[in-house]
Protein backbone atom coordinates (compact mmCIF):
# COMPACT_ATOMS: atom_id res chain seq x y z
CA UNK A 1 0.00 0.00 0.00
CA UNK A 2 2.50 2.28 1.00
CA UNK A 3 4.55 1.63 -2.09
CA UNK A 4 1.78 2.12 -4.40
CA UNK A 5 1.03 5.46 -2.34
CA UNK A 6 4.91 6.32 -2.97
CA UNK A 7 4.37 5.47 -7.34
CA UNK A 8 1.15 7.44 -7.31
CA UNK A 9 3.09 10.46 -5.65
CA UNK A 10 6.37 9.96 -7.91
CA UNK A 11 5.64 8.98 -11.08
CA UNK A 12 4.18 11.47 -13.40
CA UNK A 13 2.12 9.05 -16.23
CA UNK A 14 0.32 7.57 -12.65
CA UNK A 15 -1.36 11.01 -11.54
CA UNK A 16 -2.30 11.42 -15.64
CA UNK A 17 -3.78 8.43 -15.58
CA UNK A 18 -5.88 9.03 -12.44
CA UNK A 19 -6.67 12.24 -13.36
CA UNK A 20 -7.98 10.72 -16.71
CA UNK A 21 -10.00 8.48 -15.06
CA UNK A 22 -11.55 11.14 -12.25
CA UNK A 23 -12.33 13.36 -16.04
CA UNK A 24 -14.33 10.17 -17.41
CA UNK A 25 -15.93 9.57 -14.32
CA UNK A 26 -17.77 12.52 -14.30
CA UNK A 27 -18.94 11.43 -18.11
CA UNK A 28 -20.61 8.53 -15.82
CA UNK A 29 -22.44 10.52 -13.60
CA UNK A 30 -23.73 13.48 -16.19
CA UNK A 31 -24.59 11.15 -18.97
CA UNK A 32 -24.66 7.18 -17.58
CA UNK A 33 -28.29 7.92 -15.24
CA UNK A 34 -30.13 9.36 -18.87
CA UNK A 35 -28.49 6.21 -20.70
CA UNK A 36 -30.00 3.63 -17.81
CA UNK A 37 -33.42 5.16 -17.64
CA UNK A 38 -34.05 6.14 -20.97
CA UNK A 39 -32.35 1.94 -21.79
CA UNK A 40 -30.73 2.80 -24.27
CA UNK A 41 -27.77 1.20 -23.29
CA UNK A 42 -27.48 -0.96 -26.92
CA UNK A 43 -27.54 2.18 -28.45
CA UNK A 44 -24.89 3.71 -26.80
CA UNK A 45 -22.74 0.22 -27.72
CA UNK A 46 -23.11 0.99 -31.24
CA UNK A 47 -22.14 4.68 -31.48
CA UNK A 48 -18.84 3.74 -28.73
CA UNK A 49 -17.89 0.86 -31.50
CA UNK A 50 -18.55 3.00 -34.80
CA UNK A 51 -16.70 4.96 -33.49
CA UNK A 52 -13.51 2.81 -34.52
CA UNK A 53 -14.56 4.21 -38.34
CA UNK A 54 -13.79 7.78 -37.21
CA UNK A 55 -10.55 6.72 -34.97
CA UNK A 56 -9.13 5.01 -38.08
CA UNK A 57 -9.90 7.52 -41.16
CA UNK A 58 -8.04 9.82 -38.24
CA UNK A 59 -5.17 7.82 -37.90
CA UNK A 60 -5.12 6.93 -41.47
CA UNK A 61 -5.17 10.83 -43.02
CA UNK A 62 -2.99 11.92 -39.92
CA UNK A 63 -5.69 13.98 -37.54
CA UNK A 64 -5.23 13.63 -33.89
CA UNK A 65 -7.70 10.09 -33.14
CA UNK A 66 -9.57 11.74 -30.72
CA UNK A 67 -11.22 14.02 -33.12
CA UNK A 68 -11.74 11.72 -35.55
CA UNK A 69 -13.60 9.44 -32.61
CA UNK A 70 -15.72 12.70 -31.59
CA UNK A 71 -16.37 13.25 -35.51
CA UNK A 72 -17.43 9.53 -35.85
CA UNK A 73 -19.56 9.31 -32.53
CA UNK A 74 -21.28 12.74 -32.81
CA UNK A 75 -22.43 11.52 -36.36
CA UNK A 76 -23.20 7.93 -35.58
CA UNK A 77 -25.57 9.08 -32.34
CA UNK A 78 -27.12 11.63 -35.22
CA UNK A 79 -27.60 8.62 -37.91
CA UNK A 80 -28.87 6.07 -35.50
CA UNK A 81 -31.17 8.97 -33.55
CA UNK A 82 -32.60 10.50 -37.02
CA UNK A 83 -33.66 6.83 -38.39
CA UNK A 84 -34.93 5.53 -35.01
CA UNK A 85 -37.13 8.71 -34.89
CA UNK A 86 -38.54 8.32 -38.74
CA UNK A 87 -38.83 4.84 -38.36
CA UNK A 88 -40.13 3.50 -35.29
CA UNK A 89 -38.98 0.13 -35.68
CA UNK A 90 -36.15 -1.42 -36.84
CA UNK A 91 -33.45 0.34 -34.78
CA UNK A 92 -31.79 -2.50 -33.53
CA UNK A 93 -30.84 -3.84 -36.90
CA UNK A 94 -29.57 -0.30 -38.54
CA UNK A 95 -27.75 -0.26 -34.57
CA UNK A 96 -26.44 -3.33 -35.19
CA UNK A 97 -25.27 -2.72 -38.79
CA UNK A 98 -23.42 0.78 -37.70
CA UNK A 99 -21.87 -1.32 -35.10
CA UNK A 100 -19.90 -3.42 -36.99
CA UNK A 101 -19.67 -1.53 -40.41
CA UNK A 102 -18.05 1.35 -38.37
CA UNK A 103 -15.55 -1.05 -36.85
CA UNK A 104 -14.77 -2.59 -40.21
CA UNK A 105 -14.52 0.26 -41.59
CA UNK A 106 -11.68 1.18 -38.91
CA UNK A 107 -9.63 -1.94 -39.47
CA UNK A 108 -9.69 -1.13 -42.99
CA UNK A 109 -7.92 2.07 -42.47
CA UNK A 110 -5.95 0.73 -39.37
CA UNK A 111 -4.54 -1.85 -41.48
CA UNK A 112 -3.39 0.45 -43.71
CA UNK A 113 -1.80 2.47 -41.37
CA UNK A 114 1.64 1.89 -41.00
CA UNK A 115 2.44 0.45 -36.84
CA UNK A 116 -0.98 -0.01 -36.83
CA UNK A 117 -1.48 -2.97 -33.81
CA UNK A 118 -0.59 -0.98 -30.79
CA UNK A 119 -3.26 1.67 -31.71
CA UNK A 120 -5.98 -0.40 -32.80
CA UNK A 121 -5.32 -2.72 -29.35
CA UNK A 122 -5.13 0.76 -27.19
CA UNK A 123 -8.38 2.03 -29.05
CA UNK A 124 -10.06 -1.10 -28.58
CA UNK A 125 -9.43 -1.68 -24.82
CA UNK A 126 -8.23 1.80 -23.58
CA UNK A 127 -4.15 2.87 -22.50
CA UNK A 128 -4.65 4.75 -19.74
CA UNK A 129 -1.42 4.92 -18.78
CA UNK A 130 0.05 6.27 -22.12
CA UNK A 131 -2.76 9.45 -21.81
CA UNK A 132 -0.56 12.57 -22.74
CA UNK A 133 -1.54 15.56 -21.38
CA UNK A 134 -2.91 17.42 -24.56
CA UNK A 135 -5.74 14.80 -24.18
CA UNK A 136 -6.27 15.43 -20.65
CA UNK A 137 -7.58 19.24 -21.78
CA UNK A 138 -9.62 17.45 -24.31
CA UNK A 139 -11.03 15.46 -21.76
CA UNK A 140 -11.59 18.50 -19.46
CA UNK A 141 -13.32 20.27 -22.21
CA UNK A 142 -15.82 17.74 -22.95
CA UNK A 143 -16.39 17.40 -19.51
CA UNK A 144 -17.29 21.15 -19.16
CA UNK A 145 -19.13 20.98 -22.39
CA UNK A 146 -21.33 18.24 -20.44
CA UNK A 147 -21.56 20.15 -17.59
CA UNK A 148 -22.97 23.20 -18.96
CA UNK A 149 -25.47 21.29 -21.14
CA UNK A 150 -26.41 19.14 -18.58
CA UNK A 151 -27.34 21.93 -16.09
CA UNK A 152 -28.81 24.66 -18.39
CA UNK A 153 -31.37 21.64 -19.95
CA UNK A 154 -31.70 19.46 -16.80
CA UNK A 155 -35.81 20.13 -16.77
CA UNK A 156 -35.42 19.57 -20.62
CA UNK A 157 -33.19 16.43 -20.63
CA UNK A 158 -35.44 14.51 -17.27
CA UNK A 159 -39.03 15.35 -19.38
CA UNK A 160 -37.69 13.88 -22.41
CA UNK A 161 -36.36 11.12 -20.62
CA UNK A 162 -39.80 10.30 -18.25
CA UNK A 163 -42.29 10.64 -21.01
CA UNK A 164 -41.60 12.26 -24.74
CA UNK A 165 -45.48 12.63 -25.17
CA UNK A 166 -46.44 15.21 -22.22
CA UNK A 167 -43.15 17.15 -22.92
CA UNK A 168 -44.29 17.90 -26.64
CA UNK A 169 -46.98 18.81 -25.06
CA UNK A 170 -45.70 21.17 -22.92
CA UNK A 171 -43.51 22.53 -26.08
CA UNK A 172 -40.73 20.79 -25.27
CA UNK A 173 -38.87 20.51 -28.69
CA UNK A 174 -38.49 16.76 -27.98
CA UNK A 175 -36.98 15.74 -31.22
CA UNK A 176 -34.11 18.15 -30.74
CA UNK A 177 -33.23 17.19 -26.91
CA UNK A 178 -33.58 13.52 -28.33
CA UNK A 179 -30.94 14.05 -30.44
CA UNK A 180 -28.80 16.49 -28.11
CA UNK A 181 -28.97 13.74 -25.45
CA UNK A 182 -27.68 10.96 -27.90
CA UNK A 183 -24.56 12.96 -29.03
CA UNK A 184 -23.97 14.17 -25.21
CA UNK A 185 -24.01 10.06 -24.96
CA UNK A 186 -20.94 10.43 -28.38
CA UNK A 187 -19.61 12.62 -26.24
CA UNK A 188 -18.81 10.53 -23.25
CA UNK A 189 -18.47 7.58 -25.20
CA UNK A 190 -14.69 9.81 -26.81
CA UNK A 191 -14.26 10.72 -22.95
CA UNK A 192 -13.76 7.23 -21.92
CA UNK A 193 -12.23 5.71 -24.71
CA UNK A 194 -9.16 6.66 -23.28
CA UNK A 195 -8.92 4.73 -19.79
CA UNK A 196 -11.09 1.67 -21.37
CA UNK A 197 -11.26 1.59 -24.67
CA UNK A 198 -14.59 1.60 -27.06
CA UNK A 199 -15.63 -1.74 -26.27
CA UNK A 200 -15.61 -1.60 -22.75
CA UNK A 201 -16.90 1.97 -22.37
CA UNK A 202 -20.58 0.56 -22.11
CA UNK A 203 -19.52 -0.62 -18.50
CA UNK A 204 -18.80 2.70 -17.31
CA UNK A 205 -21.63 4.22 -18.89
CA UNK A 206 -24.06 1.73 -17.09
CA UNK A 207 -22.69 0.00 -14.56
CA UNK A 208 -21.80 3.02 -12.47
CA UNK A 209 -25.39 4.66 -12.79
CA UNK A 210 -27.29 1.42 -12.50
CA UNK A 211 -25.37 0.87 -9.04
CA UNK A 212 -26.47 4.28 -8.03
CA UNK A 213 -29.95 3.59 -9.20
CA UNK A 214 -30.11 0.91 -6.57
CA UNK A 215 -29.80 2.98 -3.98
CA UNK A 216 -31.41 6.55 -5.23
CA UNK A 217 -35.06 7.82 -5.63
CA UNK A 218 -33.97 11.08 -8.12
CA UNK A 219 -32.01 11.18 -11.09
CA UNK A 220 -30.21 13.91 -9.93
CA UNK A 221 -29.36 11.31 -6.64
CA UNK A 222 -28.31 8.76 -9.22
CA UNK A 223 -25.67 11.70 -10.92
CA UNK A 224 -24.03 12.38 -7.69
CA UNK A 225 -23.70 8.22 -6.75
CA UNK A 226 -22.55 7.45 -10.62
CA UNK A 227 -19.54 10.00 -10.20
CA UNK A 228 -18.20 9.43 -7.10
CA UNK A 229 -18.42 5.66 -7.79
CA UNK A 230 -16.93 5.77 -11.34
CA UNK A 231 -14.28 8.09 -9.54
CA UNK A 232 -13.75 5.42 -6.96
CA UNK A 233 -13.50 2.89 -9.47
CA UNK A 234 -11.51 3.96 -12.07
CA UNK A 235 -9.09 4.77 -9.35
CA UNK A 236 -9.59 1.71 -7.98
CA UNK A 237 -9.19 -0.31 -11.04
CA UNK A 238 -5.85 1.68 -11.42
CA UNK A 239 -4.67 1.01 -7.98
CA UNK A 240 -4.95 -2.76 -8.53
CA UNK A 241 -4.06 -3.01 -11.86
CA UNK A 242 -0.63 -1.40 -10.59
CA UNK A 243 1.07 -4.22 -8.25
CA UNK A 244 0.29 -7.18 -10.80
CA UNK A 245 1.04 -5.32 -14.01
CA UNK A 246 -2.84 -5.83 -15.34
CA UNK A 247 -4.36 -3.77 -18.06
CA UNK A 248 -5.75 -1.14 -16.64
CA UNK A 249 -8.97 -0.75 -18.55
CA UNK A 250 -9.79 -4.42 -18.12
CA UNK A 251 -9.31 -4.40 -14.75
CA UNK A 252 -11.50 -1.04 -13.80
CA UNK A 253 -14.70 -2.41 -16.01
CA UNK A 254 -14.22 -6.04 -13.89
CA UNK A 255 -14.44 -3.82 -10.70
CA UNK A 256 -17.46 -1.69 -12.02
CA UNK A 257 -18.64 -5.46 -12.52
CA UNK A 258 -18.07 -7.11 -8.78
CA UNK A 259 -19.23 -4.01 -7.67
CA UNK A 260 -22.45 -3.64 -9.25
CA UNK A 261 -22.98 -7.67 -8.51
CA UNK A 262 -22.55 -7.08 -5.04
CA UNK A 263 -24.95 -3.84 -5.41
CA UNK A 264 -27.95 -5.84 -7.06
CA UNK A 265 -27.67 -8.57 -4.15
CA UNK A 266 -27.35 -6.32 -1.35
CA UNK A 267 -29.92 -3.50 -2.56
CA UNK A 268 -32.57 -6.84 -3.40
CA UNK A 269 -31.78 -8.67 0.47
CA UNK A 270 -32.20 -4.90 2.29
CA UNK A 271 -35.46 -4.68 -0.24
CA UNK A 272 -36.75 -8.23 1.35
CA UNK A 273 -35.77 -7.15 4.50
CA UNK A 274 -37.41 -3.98 4.76
CA UNK A 275 -40.81 -4.99 3.40
CA UNK A 276 -40.36 -7.99 5.84
CA UNK A 277 -40.46 -5.28 8.67
CA UNK A 278 -43.21 -3.77 7.28
CA UNK A 279 -45.36 -6.68 7.03
CA UNK A 280 -44.23 -7.36 10.91
CA UNK A 281 -45.70 -3.12 11.83
CA UNK A 282 -48.63 -3.65 10.25
CA UNK A 283 -49.39 -6.82 12.06
CA UNK A 284 -48.63 -5.34 15.18
CA UNK A 285 -50.50 -2.31 14.42
CA UNK B 1 -63.72 39.69 -21.44
CA UNK B 2 -64.38 35.68 -22.04
CA UNK B 3 -64.05 34.28 -25.29
CA UNK B 4 -66.93 33.50 -27.41
CA UNK B 5 -65.39 31.31 -29.83
CA UNK B 6 -65.69 27.32 -29.42
CA UNK B 7 -63.01 26.42 -27.94
CA UNK B 8 -62.92 22.89 -29.34
CA UNK B 9 -64.38 23.17 -33.50
CA UNK B 10 -63.94 20.45 -36.06
CA UNK B 11 -64.93 20.26 -39.26
CA UNK B 12 -65.22 17.27 -41.48
CA UNK B 13 -62.16 15.55 -39.86
CA UNK B 14 -61.10 12.16 -41.52
CA UNK B 15 -58.24 10.20 -40.16
CA UNK B 16 -56.42 6.76 -40.89
CA UNK B 17 -53.13 4.93 -39.47
CA UNK B 18 -52.61 3.15 -42.93
CA UNK B 19 -55.53 0.99 -43.47
CA UNK B 20 -59.46 1.21 -42.72
CA UNK B 21 -60.34 4.97 -41.65
CA UNK B 22 -60.36 5.32 -37.79
CA UNK B 23 -62.32 8.66 -38.05
CA UNK B 24 -64.83 10.02 -41.12
CA UNK B 25 -66.33 12.98 -40.98
CA UNK B 26 -66.18 14.11 -37.24
CA UNK B 27 -67.64 17.28 -36.65
CA UNK B 28 -67.68 18.60 -33.45
CA UNK B 29 -68.02 21.95 -31.01
CA UNK B 30 -67.28 22.19 -27.87
CA UNK B 31 -68.39 25.57 -26.06
CA UNK B 32 -66.22 27.18 -23.08
CA UNK B 33 -67.26 25.76 -19.67
CA UNK B 34 -68.82 22.57 -21.15
CA UNK B 35 -68.12 18.70 -19.51
CA UNK B 36 -67.97 16.78 -22.76
CA UNK B 37 -68.01 12.87 -21.81
CA UNK B 38 -66.59 10.96 -25.67
CA UNK B 39 -68.10 7.37 -25.41
CA UNK B 40 -67.90 4.26 -27.62
CA UNK B 41 -66.58 1.23 -28.16
CA UNK B 42 -63.66 -0.25 -28.44
CA UNK B 43 -61.69 0.82 -31.59
CA UNK B 44 -64.22 3.66 -32.32
CA UNK B 45 -61.47 6.48 -32.43
CA UNK B 46 -61.92 7.96 -28.99
CA UNK B 47 -58.31 8.10 -28.25
CA UNK B 48 -57.46 8.95 -31.85
CA UNK B 49 -59.61 12.06 -31.66
CA UNK B 50 -58.26 13.56 -28.44
CA UNK B 51 -54.69 12.84 -30.11
CA UNK B 52 -55.82 15.25 -32.95
CA UNK B 53 -56.88 17.86 -30.74
CA UNK B 54 -53.92 17.95 -28.71
CA UNK B 55 -51.51 17.98 -32.21
CA UNK B 56 -50.11 14.63 -31.31
CA UNK B 57 -51.76 13.52 -35.05
CA UNK B 58 -52.52 15.70 -38.06
CA UNK B 59 -56.15 15.02 -40.00
CA UNK B 60 -55.79 13.19 -43.26
CA UNK B 61 -58.43 15.82 -44.40
CA UNK B 62 -60.59 18.30 -42.51
CA UNK B 63 -59.89 20.54 -40.02
CA UNK B 64 -58.81 21.01 -35.75
CA UNK B 65 -59.29 23.98 -34.49
CA UNK B 66 -58.36 24.61 -30.55
CA UNK B 67 -59.14 28.05 -28.53
CA UNK B 68 -59.34 29.39 -31.69
CA UNK B 69 -55.59 28.27 -33.44
CA UNK B 70 -54.19 25.23 -34.47
CA UNK B 71 -53.88 22.11 -32.14
CA UNK B 72 -49.90 23.03 -32.25
CA UNK B 73 -50.12 26.78 -31.32
CA UNK B 74 -52.66 25.89 -28.35
CA UNK B 75 -51.21 22.88 -26.93
CA UNK B 76 -49.81 24.42 -24.10
CA UNK B 77 -52.83 25.55 -22.64
CA UNK B 78 -54.61 22.46 -22.63
CA UNK B 79 -54.05 20.15 -19.77
CA UNK B 80 -53.83 16.38 -20.98
CA UNK B 81 -54.21 13.16 -18.66
CA UNK B 82 -53.12 10.24 -21.01
CA UNK B 83 -54.68 6.28 -20.47
CA UNK B 84 -51.52 4.57 -20.53
CA UNK B 85 -49.02 6.85 -18.95
CA UNK B 86 -45.80 5.69 -20.50
CA UNK B 87 -43.08 5.94 -18.42
CA UNK B 88 -41.92 2.53 -16.06
CA UNK B 89 -42.51 3.01 -12.82
CA UNK B 90 -39.18 2.20 -11.73
CA UNK B 91 -38.20 5.34 -13.02
CA UNK B 92 -36.34 7.35 -10.20
CA UNK B 93 -38.66 10.65 -10.00
CA UNK B 94 -40.54 11.97 -7.34
CA UNK B 95 -43.86 12.82 -7.38
CA UNK B 96 -43.50 16.02 -6.82
CA UNK B 97 -40.81 16.54 -9.76
CA UNK B 98 -43.53 14.52 -11.89
CA UNK B 99 -46.08 17.23 -11.34
CA UNK B 100 -43.44 20.11 -11.62
CA UNK B 101 -43.14 18.88 -15.32
CA UNK B 102 -46.30 20.31 -15.85
CA UNK B 103 -45.19 24.04 -15.66
CA UNK B 104 -42.70 22.87 -18.69
CA UNK B 105 -43.54 25.48 -21.01
CA UNK B 106 -44.00 28.59 -18.90
CA UNK B 107 -40.62 29.86 -17.91
CA UNK B 108 -37.60 30.00 -19.55
CA UNK B 109 -36.15 26.76 -21.43
CA UNK B 110 -32.94 26.86 -20.07
CA UNK B 111 -32.46 26.41 -16.20
CA UNK B 112 -33.82 25.31 -12.97
CA UNK B 113 -37.58 25.54 -11.50
CA UNK B 114 -38.70 28.51 -10.23
CA UNK B 115 -40.57 29.63 -6.42
CA UNK B 116 -43.73 29.90 -8.50
CA UNK B 117 -43.35 26.63 -10.11
CA UNK B 118 -42.45 24.33 -7.01
CA UNK B 119 -45.91 26.65 -4.65
CA UNK B 120 -48.22 25.68 -8.14
CA UNK B 121 -47.16 21.89 -7.85
CA UNK B 122 -47.99 21.81 -4.08
CA UNK B 123 -50.52 23.83 -4.45
CA UNK B 124 -52.53 21.98 -7.03
CA UNK B 125 -51.33 18.37 -5.34
CA UNK B 126 -53.33 19.73 -2.43
CA UNK B 127 -56.21 20.50 -4.56
CA UNK B 128 -56.60 17.04 -5.89
CA UNK B 129 -56.09 15.95 -2.91
CA UNK B 130 -52.99 14.13 -2.80
CA UNK B 131 -50.91 17.11 -0.66
CA UNK B 132 -48.85 14.30 1.29
CA UNK B 133 -47.68 12.37 -1.90
CA UNK B 134 -45.17 14.63 -2.79
CA UNK B 135 -41.86 12.72 -1.72
CA UNK B 136 -43.13 9.78 -2.75
CA UNK B 137 -41.61 7.71 -5.41
CA UNK B 138 -44.26 7.82 -8.58
CA UNK B 139 -43.25 3.94 -8.77
CA UNK B 140 -44.79 2.72 -5.27
CA UNK B 141 -48.25 4.67 -6.08
CA UNK B 142 -51.56 2.85 -6.25
CA UNK B 143 -53.48 3.54 -9.53
CA UNK B 144 -56.38 5.80 -7.98
CA UNK B 145 -53.25 8.00 -6.28
CA UNK B 146 -51.08 8.00 -10.21
CA UNK B 147 -54.58 9.03 -11.13
CA UNK B 148 -54.55 12.08 -9.39
CA UNK B 149 -51.07 12.83 -9.50
CA UNK B 150 -51.49 12.94 -13.37
CA UNK B 151 -54.44 15.00 -13.08
CA UNK B 152 -52.20 17.38 -10.92
CA UNK B 153 -49.55 17.53 -13.33
CA UNK B 154 -51.92 18.08 -16.74
CA UNK B 155 -53.43 21.16 -14.06
CA UNK B 156 -50.29 22.47 -13.04
CA UNK B 157 -49.58 24.60 -16.29
CA UNK B 158 -53.55 26.36 -15.45
CA UNK B 159 -55.03 25.15 -18.67
CA UNK B 160 -58.37 26.09 -19.98
CA UNK B 161 -59.06 22.83 -21.53
CA UNK B 162 -58.72 19.33 -19.60
CA UNK B 163 -58.35 16.19 -21.29
CA UNK B 164 -58.70 13.17 -20.27
CA UNK B 165 -58.71 9.52 -21.77
CA UNK B 166 -59.68 6.86 -19.19
CA UNK B 167 -59.41 8.25 -16.21
CA UNK B 168 -60.49 5.80 -14.29
CA UNK B 169 -60.29 2.59 -16.27
CA UNK B 170 -57.79 0.77 -13.95
CA UNK B 171 -59.34 2.60 -10.44
CA UNK B 172 -62.37 1.10 -8.52
CA UNK B 173 -66.32 2.59 -8.51
CA UNK B 174 -65.47 4.39 -5.29
CA UNK B 175 -62.00 6.51 -6.39
CA UNK B 176 -63.77 6.70 -10.25
CA UNK B 177 -67.16 8.63 -8.47
CA UNK B 178 -64.20 10.58 -6.55
CA UNK B 179 -62.31 11.47 -9.16
CA UNK B 180 -65.36 12.56 -11.46
CA UNK B 181 -66.37 14.60 -8.09
CA UNK B 182 -63.46 16.03 -8.42
CA UNK B 183 -63.86 16.88 -12.17
CA UNK B 184 -66.83 18.44 -11.71
CA UNK B 185 -65.49 20.65 -9.33
CA UNK B 186 -62.74 21.56 -11.63
CA UNK B 187 -65.42 22.02 -14.31
CA UNK B 188 -66.41 25.79 -12.47
CA UNK B 189 -63.15 27.01 -13.92
CA UNK B 190 -62.11 24.76 -16.82
CA UNK B 191 -63.44 23.28 -19.89
CA UNK B 192 -63.47 19.49 -19.85
CA UNK B 193 -63.63 16.49 -22.95
CA UNK B 194 -63.63 13.39 -21.26
CA UNK B 195 -63.39 9.80 -22.71
CA UNK B 196 -65.08 7.20 -20.96
CA UNK B 197 -66.17 3.69 -22.01
CA UNK B 198 -68.87 4.40 -19.41
CA UNK B 199 -71.86 5.89 -20.60
CA UNK B 200 -74.15 5.58 -17.88
CA UNK B 201 -71.47 6.36 -15.36
CA UNK B 202 -70.43 9.58 -16.94
CA UNK B 203 -73.77 11.04 -17.97
CA UNK B 204 -75.03 12.11 -14.71
CA UNK B 205 -71.64 14.22 -14.25
CA UNK B 206 -71.06 15.67 -17.74
CA UNK B 207 -73.30 18.00 -19.47
CA UNK B 208 -73.16 16.52 -22.47
CA UNK B 209 -72.51 13.22 -24.57
CA UNK B 210 -70.89 12.42 -27.96
CA UNK B 211 -70.79 8.65 -29.13
CA UNK B 212 -68.04 8.10 -31.46
CA UNK B 213 -67.74 5.14 -33.27
CA UNK B 214 -65.76 5.89 -36.14
CA UNK B 215 -68.29 9.05 -36.70
CA UNK B 216 -70.00 11.20 -34.19
CA UNK B 217 -73.29 9.34 -33.58
CA UNK B 218 -75.54 11.46 -31.08
CA UNK B 219 -74.12 14.45 -28.86
CA UNK B 220 -76.43 15.11 -26.42
CA UNK B 221 -77.11 13.82 -22.96
CA UNK B 222 -81.18 13.27 -23.66
CA UNK B 223 -80.71 10.82 -26.88
CA UNK B 224 -78.86 8.38 -24.88
CA UNK B 225 -81.46 5.45 -24.85
CA UNK B 226 -81.35 1.92 -25.20
CA UNK B 227 -81.62 2.45 -29.23
CA UNK B 228 -79.15 5.02 -29.16
CA UNK B 229 -76.47 2.19 -27.40
CA UNK B 230 -77.60 -0.56 -29.86
CA UNK B 231 -76.45 1.71 -32.57
CA UNK B 232 -73.32 2.21 -30.52
CA UNK B 233 -72.25 -0.89 -29.69
CA UNK B 234 -73.83 -2.93 -32.52
CA UNK B 235 -76.24 -5.22 -30.12
CA UNK B 236 -78.17 -4.92 -26.58
CA UNK B 237 -76.13 -4.05 -23.77
CA UNK B 238 -77.52 -4.65 -20.36
CA UNK B 239 -77.81 -1.43 -18.35
CA UNK B 240 -78.08 -2.26 -14.35
CA UNK B 241 -78.94 -0.37 -11.43
CA UNK B 242 -76.09 -0.33 -8.96
CA UNK B 243 -75.52 1.25 -5.46
CA UNK B 244 -75.17 5.38 -6.50
CA UNK B 245 -78.53 5.32 -7.74
CA UNK B 246 -77.94 5.66 -11.67
CA UNK B 247 -78.27 3.46 -14.76
CA UNK B 248 -74.65 1.83 -15.35
CA UNK B 249 -74.38 -0.21 -18.80
CA UNK B 250 -72.19 -2.77 -19.00
CA UNK B 251 -71.06 -2.92 -22.40
CA UNK B 252 -70.88 -6.39 -24.76
CA UNK B 253 -67.63 -8.17 -24.43
CA UNK B 254 -65.20 -6.95 -26.59
CA UNK B 255 -66.52 -3.40 -26.42
CA UNK B 256 -65.59 -2.68 -22.76
CA UNK B 257 -62.84 -1.24 -22.96
CA UNK B 258 -61.37 1.42 -25.48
Amino acid sequence: MGDLLHAFASQGFLQQALLAGLLASLGCGLIGPFVVVKRIAFLAGGIAHSVLGGMGAAVYFGFSPLLGALAAAVLAALIIGTVQLAWRTGEDTLIGALWAIGMAAGILFISRTPGYTTDLMSFLFGNMLLVPARELWFMGALDLLLLITVLLFYRQFVAVAFDEEFARLRGVPVTFFYLLLLVLVAVTVVLMIQVVGLILVIALLTLPAAVAGQWTRSLAGMMLGATLLGAGITSGGLALSYGPDLPAGATIVLLAGAVYLVSAVTSGIVARRRARLAMQRAGVA
Amino acid sequence: MPDARPVIDIQHVYFAYGGAPVLEDVELLVQRGEFLGLVGPNAGGKSTLLKLILGLLEPAAGRVLVLGRSPRCSRRRLGYVPQHPPFGRDFPISVGDVVLMGRLGLGPMPGGWRRADRKAAARTLAEVEAGDLAARPIGTLSGGQLQRVLLARALVGEPEVLILDEPTANIDQRLEGEIFDLLARLNERLTIVVVSHDIGFISTYVSRVACLNRTLICHRTDDIDGQTITDLYGEDVRMISHDHGHLHEAPPAGAAHG
